[in-house]
């Protein structure tokens, strides 16, 4: 199997605390990879470098490599806007944007696509059934993106990041704001999803990460602990630490 | 007792000076209305519609009046608003230092009593505006005839009029609008922010697209705060107007406003001409409540249409 994305020796820096050391992590194409470990660990900083999403502050940094596909992201030349249509991001929280469903995703569409007004329209079906949000909102396109369920919501981030046919998603705790019933509609979507996407999930939830993930890197204090196939990791972990975080003995 | 007395008087104190605010804005709508009722008798609607204002034949009309009122506001907003809110971007995300200091000059822009402004526009200003930027206007607009912003400026300048005067009402209210401009970003969610920057926006289609529709409340607030100051805002207006009972003919006309007509005529007004005043003054206060009421709702839609009752 291929590898997509490549961390080399990431470490990162809120202006002068370390945050992430030394952190190396292959993710592999077309697969679901779960980043877990308890809270202030560094995935979800380990996963905002990968679209260059923290560069939005002004004291933090990171150094190290980003492979993507070989390239270093990390490096100035590369295009930001292009990297971040390639890389999409889903929040802890939906984030629809302040307007109606059709625009959350149209409005996506145009930032990177000149389209005429009927292929649009094609393009915002298309995600929206992507995300299989389609039959619940077709009626309501024109309403707003706010008004829907906070599930919804969420897969209409989700419609949005595909629409603009990126490579990685990026998902950081995407389903900790949703109901249980909800939740289990992003997973399955996930697993949908990852037929064309190399998905990576920052996940707190340990039954969501064996349920969906195939691989898995535990993370513990900025380190990377272990990481490798999901199955392995909860049946056989190599490390005393791993062990003791997924038998539930911290975190 | 004694507690239960004091805390009834303590009701009470609160409730008449809430309602003395109540009181207060009827007592001037009904003042107005009696000491104007001579010029509505005479001159019925008409007032508003009539552009002579000659009290030698005793006759006034109001248009001259509110169409420079509505001039200098709409050119000071035209120039305020965007300013405010590139001003409003920056120093939110600067850095502590420079946002600091920055912020505390803005917000001293509203401390500056009007008179100076009206003295600074007069003796520096003016000049300015007649030595460099009006010929530059008239070369660059209306010599290339430019077919929509060559029909506001004239062929003739002196430095004073409506452009002036609607810098000077811009730099004025300047620092409301932004200041709160800069709360609405501020108050944005970071995650927001986030998914807007994740999808690939700029930092300009971010401001525009998403924080500015996001806070739309606070920015029409803003907006709104900033057009009752330019509206009524008397004596840095004064300064640099003209003072013509005229209709103005472009951006570079001199002209007047309510406000000015009214510092300008009342010490020597009597019988219908004061009668006239009051009603230019009623028409003002009523021109404040309109705007108010059109943005209350306003918002009140907007809110309906992006689904906020559900959410």
């Amino acid at each position: 199997m291929a590898t997509k994305i490549s961390a080399r020796n990431l470490s990162f820096f809120y202006g002068s605390h370390q945050a992430l050391f030394d952190n190396c992590l292959d993710i592999e194409e077309r697969r679901v990879t779960a980043v877990i470990g308890p809270s202030g660990c560094g995935k979800s900083t380990h996963l905002r470098i990968y679209n260059r999403i923290f560069e939005l502050y002004r004291d933090q940094r990171a150094s190290g490599e980003l492979l993507i596909d070989g390239v270093n992201i990390l490096t100035p030349q590369i295009d930001v806007l292009e990297l971040r249509r390639k890389v999409g991001m889903i929040f802890q929280k939906p984030t629809p944007f302040p307007m109606s469903v059709f625009d959350n995703i149209a409005y996506a569409l145009k930032l990177h696509f000149k389209l005429p007004r009927k292929e649009l329209q094609q393009r915002v079906e298309q995600a929206l059934r992507a995300a299989s949000l389609w039959d619940e909102v077709k009626d309501k396109l024109k309403s707003s993106g706010l008004a829907l369920s906070g599930g919804q919501q969420q897969r209409l981030c989700i419609a949005r990041a595909i629409a603009v046919e990126p490579e990685i998603l990026l998902m950081d705790e995407p389903t900790s704001a949703i109901d249980p019933v909800a939740t289990l509609k992003i997973e399955e979507l996930m697993l949908d999803l990852k037929e064309k996407y190399t998905i990576v999930v920052v996940t707190h939830n340990m039954q969501q990460a064996a349920r969906v993930s195939d691989n898995t890197a535990f993370f513990f204090q900025g380190h990377i602990i272990e990481d490798g196939p999901t199955a392995r990791i909860f049946t056989n972990p190599k490390q005393k630490k791993t062990e003791e975080y997924i038998t539930g003995r911290f975190g | 007792m004694i507690i239960v007395r004091t805390d009834s008087i303590f009701y009470w104190l609160c409730l008449i000076c809430a309602a003395l605010a109540g009181l207060l804005m009827l007592g001037f709508f009904v003042q107005l209305s009696l000491s104007s009722a001579a010029t509505w008798r005479e001159f019925g609607l008409g007032f508003l519609f009539s552009r002579d204002w000659d009290p030698v034949a005793n006759h006034f009309g109001a248009l001259p009046s509110i169409v420079g009122t509505l001039c200098t506001t709409v050119i000071a907003l035209l120039i305020a608003i965007p300013l405010a809110f590139a001003a409003a971007l920056f120093l939110v995300d600067a850095p502590p230092l420079i946002a600091g200091v920055l912020s505390h000059a803005i917000d001293l822009l509203a401390a500056i009593p009007s008179v100076i402004y009206g003295m600074w526009g007069l003796f520096v200003l003016a000049p300015i505006m007649q030595e460099h930027v009006q010929p530059v206007m008239v070369d660059v607009l209306r010599l290339h005839r430019l077919p929509l912003l060559g029909r506001f400026v004239g062929e003739y300048f002196n430095g004073f009029g409506i452009l002036t005067a609607g810098i000077i009402l811009a730099i004025m209210v300047l620092p409301y609008i932004c200041a709160i401009l800069r709360d609405v970003i501020r108050m944005t969610p970071p995650m927001l922010r986030e998914s807007a920057y994740g999808i690939g926006c700029t930092r300009w289609e971010t401001a525009k697209d998403i924080l500015l529709r996001y806070g739309i409340r606070g920015v029409l607030g803003g907006i709104f705060i900033g057009l009752g100051r330019a509206l009524g805002e008397t004596m840095a207006v004064l300064f640099v107007i003209g003072n013509l009972m005229d209709m103005p003919e472009d951006i570079f006309s001199g002209a007047t406003t309510i406000a000015a007509t009214l510092a300008n005529n009342f010490a020597e007004a009597d019988g219908l001409q004061r009668s006239a005043l009051f009603a230019l003054g009623l028409v003002l206060l009523l021109m404040s409540f309109a705007i108010q009421v059109a943005a209350q709702y306003y918002l009140h839609a907007t809110s309906a249409r992006r689904g906020e009752s559900r959410s």
